[in-house]
């Protein structure tokens, strides 16, 4: 015996309103984002120091910065303004006449920076910030005079880049609190 | 007078038949950099400035410090307070517990100091050292492009 097939009728999901849901998501999503990119000073802290001595470092090598409560910057015990930090720094690594009270050599200089317990934050990054552009210029001067190219257009991590690094380390030390 | 005859046009329509697919592809995108909770703030935060900054370019590794002047209500400010994540920590020592825990989590974790600017340096000082004892040693100061 033959059955006829039921005839069916055409199930179908009806698309056409997918677009108008997926814009609404589009739009919930769209009001919601927020791109902002994070940037900020980048520092490694130095770990806590265990009983050894830390190795002995020769006073010409060491640029000791400091921040007092009311603001007021002291480079080796001499007050400086803040437009004056970027040039001492740059003169202190690089050392272009030989001075016998800079570093010997840019990859032995070490910038200490100490702050006092009411120093303003905003004098400190101030300050930090002046530091971080002295070895940006620093590592362009190099770049540029090498690879013909500043420092943050080469490759990040590449070799080039970490020959400069090597050149011209950031050494930023942070004083132990009292 | 001569009678002319209108000139059919050809039928005109864009395809929409796309169109679902195109807003698909935008409403990924936008799903996958959402990031939808951004914790709420206790402590006024106004950032410091700076020129020579660098980007974090990947988040996911960065957690989050807050310093500032805690909120009141009637848009009062009350003393500077830490804030991680969602709570005000009173206690300095519990920094290194909850640090020292997400440092497990993530062992290349990079902490972002939001500080606001009028603050004392010397609560900062405090909490670098507690982030020297949690052993997680690679900071940010957050600041904004000046």
């Amino acid at each position: 015996m033959l059955i006829k097939k039921r005839q069916r009728d055409d199930v179908e999901i009806p698309g056409s309103s997918l677009a108008d849901i997926a814009f609404l998501l589009l739009i919930f999503f769209l009001v919601t984002t927020t791109i902002n990119v994070d940037t900020g000073i980048g520092l490694v802290l130095p770990p806590i120091p265990d009983d050894t001595e830390p190795p002995p470092i020769r006073e010409r090598n060491m640029l000791k910065i400091l921040v007092g409560a009311q603001g007021q910057i002291l480079i080796n015990e001499e007050i400086t303004s803040m437009v004056e930090v970027r040039q001492k720094v740059k003169d202190f690594v690089i050392n272009p006449l030989n001075d016998p009270n800079l570093s010997e050599s840019p990859d032995m200089a070490i910038v200490s920076i100490k702050t006092d317990r009411r120093t303003p934050y905003n004098v400190y990054v101030d300050m930090l910030d002046e530091v971080k552009g002295a070895y940006l210029e620093l590592r362009n001067q190099e770049s540029m005079a090498q690879f013909g190219v500043p420092y943050r257009a080469l490759e990040q991590d590449g070799v080039p880049q970490r020959t400069i690094r090597d050149l011209i380390p950031e050494r930023i030390s942070l004083a132990e609190p009292e | 007078m001569a009678h002319f005859k209108k000139k059919s046009k050809p039928k005109q329509s864009v395809p929409t038949s796309a169109m679902p697919d195109v807003v698909f592809m935008l409403l990924i995108f936008f799903m996958v950099t959402t990031v939808l909770r951004e914790v709420e703030l206790r402590v006024q935060i106004e950032f410091a400035r700076a020129e020579n900054i660098e980007k974090i370019e990947q988040k996911r590794l960065v957690s989050y410090i807050y310093i500032g002047p805690e909120r009141l209500p009637n848009n009062r400010l009350g003393e500077t307070k830490i804030q991680i994540d969602d709570s005000l920590v009173d206690d300095m020592g519990a920094i290194r517990t909850i640090m020292y825990d997400k440092l497990m989590e993530q062992p290349r974790l990079i902490v972002s100091l939001r500080v606001d600017r009028n603050t004392e340096f010397g609560i900062i000082t405090d909490v670098k050292q507690e982030l020297r004892h949690a052993n997680t040693l690679r900071i940010n100061y957050s600041t904004l492009r000046q």
